[in-house]
C-alpha cells in the first residue's frame, strides 16, 4: 500500500524544526509501524539523507524506549499497544500519518522524534524505592501479602514509563506514571514503612520537572498501553492527604 | 595453556562459597570511598551490583546506552525466576538446583560457580520480595510457584508474565536510591567504546555521548561488564535490536578471553518470521508448553487449515520421541525437534518455517476462563501481532536465537583474564554450560550482581587502595582514545551505499543457516567464507550520513555490526573446534542413530577460551579442564 | 509549607473542595427562584430580603464570595501552568476518547464566570448601592429581565453550558479528593449526571416560564 508520511524533523535541541513529507509506496499490510520507518530510513541512507531518529529497542512492548504520537494518539490508534507492536495492517492505503514526538515541556525534543525523558527517572531517584541494603531482607515468606493486594500492586508496577500518559494528557499532567509506582508500594506492607516520605518527595518532583496538572480528562488511561488504571491517580491523591 | 586459573575454593562443594568468604580480603570503609568503581549495563546484573557495591561504599559510575537504566533488556523476561526456597515441600535443595543447571548445561559448566549460584539464589527471592516486586502469590498470602522445563520441582517464582520486568524495576529502584544518596552517578546514552588498560590493569573506558557524539573518557579502579549477551548476532532474535556484545569484544581485543562462545541457545516457541522486513522475533513464554501440544500435519506440504486436520493425522512430534517429558523437553531438544519436522517438509504456513502450538485439548479439558487466567496476556500479545486468535486456533511458531551461554572467560571471582575487569551476567561463560535452563537468566544475573560481585571484588581492591583516583589525562586515555576517534572516523569514512541494519541482516542469515540450531563441518567451513566475503563488502560499501560529534543512530549500529564481523568468525571457529554435540551446540557428525546429541567427555570436557593475539591473526585456544566430583557425567536423556 | 499548599495536589484539593462548595450552594439558590413563579412577589422578596439581611447568611455570603475567587484564581493558575506544561501542541490534535466535557472547564467556567458578573450587576449591584434599582423588589427586577429576549438567550445558553461545568466537576471533585469506590464511583457518576441535568433545566424552566408564559 501507499502512504504520506508527515514527519517531524528537528536536527537538534536548539534548531527549529519542521514536518516533512515522505512518500512510501511499498508498505506492507504486515510490518510493523517500526519496521516501516526502517527501511524509510534504509532508503535515506541509501540516497546519504539523514535517517530518522526515533527510540526503540526490545520491540516487544516492554522497555518504553519507543514512543511517538501517530494520528492523534501515543503509540497510534490502537489502543493497548506501544508503537513497536502497532501494525500497518491499520493503516489505509493512501492514507496520511502525521508522526509527532512527544510534547512536553519536561520531555524537551532532542532530535527528530527523540524526546529527553530523564524527568521519569529524577521522580523516581525521589523516592520510588523501599530502602533495605542487600542481604539484609528476612525470608520472603515473612512478609504475608494478601494476594488481592499483591495483584492490584501488580497491575500498577507494569507501567513501562514510556510517558505515552503525559504525551496524551492535554496539561502534559505526569500523575499517572507517578502514581502507578506510589500504587504499587503502598498496596503492599513493605512499602507502608516510607509511605509518607516518599509521596511527599516523588510529588515535590513532579511539580518541580515542571508537569501540568491533573484534570481528571481521562486520556492518559485512554492511551496507557498497559492500561493503568486512574484508580491510582486517586490513590495517590489519599495517599498525599494521609502525608500531612 | 596454564594461563587459566578459576581460583576455585579448595573443600567440599557446599562450603565453598562460604569458606571464600571467610577468607577473602576485605577494604575499610573509608577506604572504599576512594575507591572507583565502573559498571557497564543496567540489567538486572549491572543495575544490582551497582547498588549493592554504593551500599557498600564505593564511588560507582553506572553507563547504560538507553535512555533509562530501567529499559536494559532484563527488563523482557517473561517466565520466571529459579530458587531453592522449596516453598513447595516437593524435595527440592540447593543440590537439586545446582544438580538441573550442571545436567541441563550438559555437562559444560563448573561445579563451583553453578553451586554457588544455586546457594545465592535464595537471597535473591528474599531481596526482590523486600525491594517490592510483586511475585504472585498464594490466597493465604505466602509466595507461589510454578515449574519449567527440564525440571521436576516448582521452584519458578513469577510475576505473571513479566518476571523480568518486575525484578528490573525492583533493581531500578535499588540503583536510584544509590543515585539519590550519591554514591552511584548514572550516565545514561553513553556507549563503551573501549577498556582503557594502565601495566595491564583495567582502569577505565572510553565512551561515547550517544545524544552529543562527544567522546569521553572515565577512570576507576575497577571496570565490570554487565552488558549481556550477543544473540542479535542472528540479526532476528528475541533481543533488543540494540543489544551488542561491542563492549564485551572490545575488552576481549584488549585481552579478556572469550570463552564457548558458540554456545547459543536457540528459544523454541517465538512468534516466526511473518515477513521478509521483520527486525524482531518476540519470544511466547517456555511456561505456554505446560499446556499446550505441539505438531505438525503428518502429510508432507498439508495447507489445510490446523483445524480441519482430523486427529489421526497429526504428529505430536515431542510427546512421541520424548514421551517421559513430553512438550515439557528442555529448550534446546524442542528447538531442534522442530528444525527437523520443518526441514523434512512438515512445517506449516506459507514458508513452512513453523509449527502449531495447540490449546484446544487444554481449552477443551480445563476451560476457556481457566486458559485465559494463565496465560491471557500472551494471547492477546500473539494476538497483537499476528491477528490470530489462538482460543480458536492453535499458535504458530518456531525457534529464535534468544541466549548466550557463552561469553566473557571469568574465574570463581568473576574476573576476567585482565586484573580488575569483571564480568557479571549474561556476558559472562560461567554457570549454563551448554545450556541454560528456562527461569535461571534471572536467577544468576541478579546473584551475580547483587551478591556474588560485591563480595569477590574486595579481595583485588584491598590491593588498590594506595592507589590515588586515576587521571584521565594519562597517556594510556590518550592513545586509546586516539584508537577509538580513529576507528570511528574509519567507519565514517567507508561512503558507500547500505546501510549498516542491511548487513547485519545478511550476516544473520548467514549464521542462522550454517551455525544455528544445527551446525556440520561444511556449513561452518562455508559461514567463515561467507562472512569474511560479507565483511570486506561492509568495509567497501557501507554508509552513514551524518557525523560522529552529533547524535548519529547509523554510525552506533555500524560500529555494533562491524564487531559482529570479528565475534561470528569466532563463534564459528570455536563451533568447528567443538567436535562433539552437546546442549545448544549440535553438530550433525556427532549424534546418536536416533537423532539425540552424543557428547565427547573425553576430549571435550573443558571450556575454550579463546585469546586474541591481533589483527587477522589466529585466536590461541586455551582449555580450561571441567572436573565432576561432586554428579556423575551422564547421557542427558528426557525419553 | 509553601510547596505542600501550592502543591499540584493541595491546588486541586482546594479546587475540588472550593467546587463541591459552591455545588452545594446551587440548589438553594434555585429553590429561592422558583418563588419567582408565584404571581405574588412577596416570598421572593421576603427570602432576598432574609438573604440579604440575616447574620449567619451574611457570613455564608463572604464565605461564598471567598470561595468563588478562590475557585477561580485556582482554576486559572491551574490552566496557566497547564499550558506553561505543553508549550508546543500536536498539528494532528487529540482524539483520545476521553470525557469530552472535561477538555473545556476553563472556557465552560469562563462562561459561568462572565455571566455571574452580568448577575452581580443585575442584583448584587443594587443591593450593594452601586447600581441604581430597589433592593427590596428583586421579584420585579428579575421578571423584567425576564422579558428582554436577548437576556433569556444568553441565560439559557450560559446555564446549558454551566451543566457541562457542573457533570465533570462533580465526579471531577472525589476523585481528586482520593474518594474513589468500586461501587460508590459509578453512582456518584450518575448523580452527578443527573445533579447536571436537574440544575440547569430548574434554572431554565425559569426563565422560560417567565419570559414565554407570563
Amino acid at each position: 500500500m501507499k502512504l504520506l508520511l508527515k514527519i517531524w524533523r528537528q536536527k537538534n535541541a536548539k534548531t527549529k524544526g519542521s514536518f516533512v513529507s515522505y512518500q512510501m509506496d511499498n508498505v506492507s499490510p504486515e510490518m510493523a509501524f517500526l519496521e516501516m520507518l526502517d527501511s524509510l530510513n534504509k532508503r535515506l541512507v541509501e540516497e546519504d539523507k539523514d535517517p530518522v531518529a526515533f527510540d526503540h529497542d526490545c520491540r516487544e512492548g516492554i522497555c518504553g524506549s519507543c514512543g511517538m504520537y501517530i494520528n492523534g494518539h501515543p503509540h497510534g490508534p490502537v489502543p493497548a499497544i506501544t508503537t513497536c507492536h502497532l501494525s500497518m495492517r491499520f493503516f489505509k492505503d493512501g492514507e496520511t500519518v502525521w508522526i509527532e514526538p512527544w510534547r512536553a515541556k519536561p520531555f524537551p525534543v532532542i532530535k527528530d522524534l527523540i524526546v529527553d525523558r530523564q524527568a521519569f527517572d529524577k521522580i523516581q531517584i525521589a523516592g520510588g524505592f523501599i530502602s533495605v541494603n542487600t542481604g539484609s531482607a528476612a525470608d520472603a515468606n515473612s512478609i504475608l501479602v494478601p494476594k488481592k493486594n499483591s495483584d492490584e500492586a501488580f497491575n500498577s508496577a507494569i507501567c513501562i514509563g514510556c510517558g505515552a500518559c503525559v504525551a496524551a494528557c492535554k496539561n502534559a499532567s505526569a500523575m499517572l506514571f507517578v502514581s502507578a509506582k506510589i500504587s504499587q508500594f503502598a498496596l503492599l506492607p513493605q512499602g507502608r514503612i516510607e509511605a509518607i516520605e516518599r509521596v511527599r518527595a516523588m510529588v515535590a518532583k513532579m511539580d518541580e520537572v515542571g508537569f501540568g496538572n491533573c484534570s481528571n480528562t481521562g486520556s492518559c488511561e485512554a492511551e496507557c498501553p498497559k492500561q493503568i488504571k486512574l484508580t491510582n491517580i486517586a490513590r495517590l491523591n489519599r495517599e498525599y492527604f494521609k502525608a500531612y | 595453556m596454564g594461563k587459566l586459573n578459576s581460583k576455585i575454593p579448595d573443600g567440599p562443594l557446599a562450603q565453598k562459597w562460604t569458606k571464600y568468604k571467610a577468607s577473602a580480603k576485605l577494604v575499610n570503609p573509608a577506604n572504599k570511598k576512594k575507591l572507583e568503581i565502573i559498571v557497564i549495563g543496567t540489567g538486572l546484573s549491572g543495575a544490582g551490583a551497582s547498588s549493592a557495591l554504593g551500599e557498600l561504599g564505593y564511588s560507582v559510575k553506572t553507563f547504560c546506552y538507553q535512555d533509562s537504566p530501567r529499559r536494559a533488556h532484563s527488563v523482557a523476561a517473561q517466565g520466571g525466576i529459579n530458587a531453592a526456597k522449596n516453598y513447595q515441600s516437593d524435595g527440592d535443595s540447593v543440590y537439586r538446583l545446582f544438580y538441573d543447571m550442571i545436567k541441563g548445561g550438559d555437562f559444560r559448566a563448573r561445579e563451583g560457580n553453578v553451586y554457588r549460584a544455586a546457594e545465592v539464589s535464595n537471597e535473591v527471592i528474599d531481596h526482590y520480595t523486600a525491594l517490592g516486586v510483586p511475585f504472585a502469590r498464594d490466597y493465604g498470602g505466602t509466595l507461589d510457584t510454578r515449574s519449567f522445563g527440564g525440571v521436576q520441582v516448582s521452584r519458578t517464582f513469577y510475576s505473571s508474565g513479566q518476571t523480568g520486568q518486575q525484578c528490573l524495576l525492583g533493581a531500578y529502584s535499588s540503583l536510584n536510591r544509590q543515585i539519590k544518596k550519591g554514591n552511584v552517578t548514572m550516565f545514561p546514552r553513553r556507549e563503551m567504546l573501549d577498556l582503557v588498560l594502565i601495566d595491564g590493569k583495567a582502569r577505565g573506558i572510553i565512551a561515547r555521548n550517544l545524544l552529543t557524539g562527544e567522546i569521553e573518557r572515565h577512570a576507576a579502579h575497577a571496570v565490570v561488564l554487565a552488558t549481556g549477551g550477543y544473540g542479535t548476532i542472528y540479526y532476528l532474535s528475541t533481543l533488543a535490536v540494540n543489544s551488542n556484545a561491542s563492549a564485551a569484544w572490545k575488552a576481549h581485543k584488549k585481552g579478556a578471553f572469550f570463552a564457548n562462545p558458540s554456545f547459543v541457545q536457540i528459544h523454541p516457541t517465538c512468534v516466526p518470521q511473518l515477513n521478509e522486513f521483520q527486525s524482531k522475533l518476540t519470544l511466547m513464554s517456555e511456561s505456554l508448553r505446560n499446556d499446550g501440544r505441539v505438531w505438525v500435519p503428518k502429510t508432507k506440504g498439508d495447507t489445510r487449515p490446523a483445524n480441519d486436520i482430523p486427529e489421526e493425522e497429526r504428529d505430536y512430534y515431542l510427546e512421541r520421541r520424548y514421551p517421559a517429558f513430553g512438550n515439557l523437553v528442555p529448550r534446546d531438544v524442542a528447538s531442534r525437534a522442530a528444525k527437523e519436522r520443518c526441514d523434512a517438509g512438515f512445517g506449516i504456513g506459507e514458508t513452512g518455517l513453523a509449527v502449531n502450538l495447540d490449546f484446544r485439548d487444554a481449552i477443551k479439558k480445563q476451560g476457556k476462563k481457566s486458559i485465559e487466567n494463565k496465560y491471557g496476556n500472551l494471547f492477546e500479545m500473539y494476538k497483537t501481532i499476528t491477528g490470530i486468535d489462538s482460543y480458536e486456533e492453535p499458535m504458530r511458531i518456531y525457534p529464535a536465537g534468544h541466549y548466550t551461554m557463552g561469553g566473557l572467560w571469568v574465574d570463581y571471582e568473576l574476573m576476567t583474564t585482565i586484573p580488575g575487569l569483571y564480568s557479571i551476567g549474561e556476558s559472562n561463560f560461567s554457570d549454563h554450560g551448554a545450556n541454560r535452563l528456562g527461569a535461571s537468566s534471572l536467577m544468576q544475573a541478579s546473584g551475580d550482581g547483587y551478591f556474588i560481585l560485591p563480595n569477590t571484588i574486595n579481595n583485588y581492591l584491598a590491593d588498590e587502595i594506595r592507589v590515588p583516583k586515576i587521571s584521565t589525562d594519562r597517556p594510556e586515555f590518550e592513545a586509546t582514545e586516539k584508537e577509538v576517534r580513529e576507528s570511528l572516523q574509519k567507519l565514517m569514512s567507508i561512503k558507500g551505499k547500505q546501510n549498516a541494519a542491511s548487513f547485519h541482516k545478511r550476516l544473520g542469515k548467514i549464521m542462522w543457516d550454517n551455525c544455528g540450531m544445527v551446525r556440520n563441518e561444511e556449513g561452518l567451513k562455508k559461514a567463515l567464507v561467507l562472512i569474511n566475503e560479507l565483511k570486506d563488502e561492509f568495509w567497501k560499501d557501507l554508509n552513514i550520513p551524518g557525523a560522529y560529534s552529533e547524535l548519529n543512530m547509523e554510525l552506533e549500529k555500524a560500529g555494533r555490526v562491524a564487531d559482529y564481523f570479528e565475534l561470528t568468525e569466532l563463534l564459528v571457529t570455536d563451533a568447528l573446534n567443538r567436535k562433539e554435540s552437546c546442549g545448544a551446540h549440535f553438530r550433525e557428525e556427532y549424534q546418536t542413530p536416533d537423532g539425540e546429541a552424543l557428547r565427547n567427555d573425553e576430549e571435550f570436557t573443558y571450556v575454550a577460551a579463546w585469546e586474541y593475539t591481533g589483527e587477522g591473526k589466529p585466536h590461541i585456544l586455551h582449555k580450561e579442564e571441567l572436573k565432576f566430583e561432586d554428579v556423575e557425567m551422564k547421557i542427558r536423556s528426557y525419553k | 509549607m509553601n510547596k505542600i499548599l501550592f502543591s499540584s495536589i493541595s491546588k486541586k484539593f482546594v479546587m475540588a473542595l472550593a467546587g463541591l462548595f459552591l455545588l452545594m450552594f446551587l440548589p438553594v439558590h434555585l429553590i429561592i427562584n422558583f418563588m419567582l413563579l408565584k404571581s405574588n412577589p412577596g416570598p421572593f422578596n421576603e427570602a432576598a430580603h432574609f438573604m440579604a439581611t440575616f447574620p449567619l447568611v451574611r457570613i455564608a455570603e463572604i464565605v461564598l464570595f471567598c470561595v468563588i475567587i478562590i475557585h477561580i484564581t485556582w482554576g486559572i493558575m491551574l490552566q496557566i501552568q497547564n499550558w506553561l506544561a505543553r508549550p508546543v501542541g500536536y498539528v494532528s490534535g487529540s482524539k483520545a476518547e476521553t470525557s469530552f466535557f472535561s477538555r473545556f472547564m476553563i472556557w465552560t467556567g469562563a462562561i459561568v464566570f462572565t455571566f455571574l458578573m452580568l448577575h452581580f450587576f443585575n442584583f448584587y449591584f443594587i443591593k450593594i448601592g452601586l447600581v441604581a434599582g430597589n433592593p427590596e423588589d428583586f421579584y420585579s427586577v428579575a421578571h423584567n429581565l425576564f422579558k428582554v429576549p436577548a437576556y433569556d438567550y444568553i441565560y439559557l445558553s450560559c446555564f446549558f453550558l454551566l451543566g457541562f461545568h457542573l457533570y465533570h466537576a462533580f465526579s471531577s471533585a472525589f476523585q481528586t479528593l482520593g474518594l474513589n469506590h468500586r461501587i460508590w464511583t459509578p453512582v456518584v457518576k450518575v448523580i452527578a449526571l443527573i445533579y447536571a441535568i436537574l440544575i440547569p433545566i430548574g434554572f431554565a424552566s425559569i426563565s422560560i416560564t417567565l419570559w414565554l408564559f407570563r
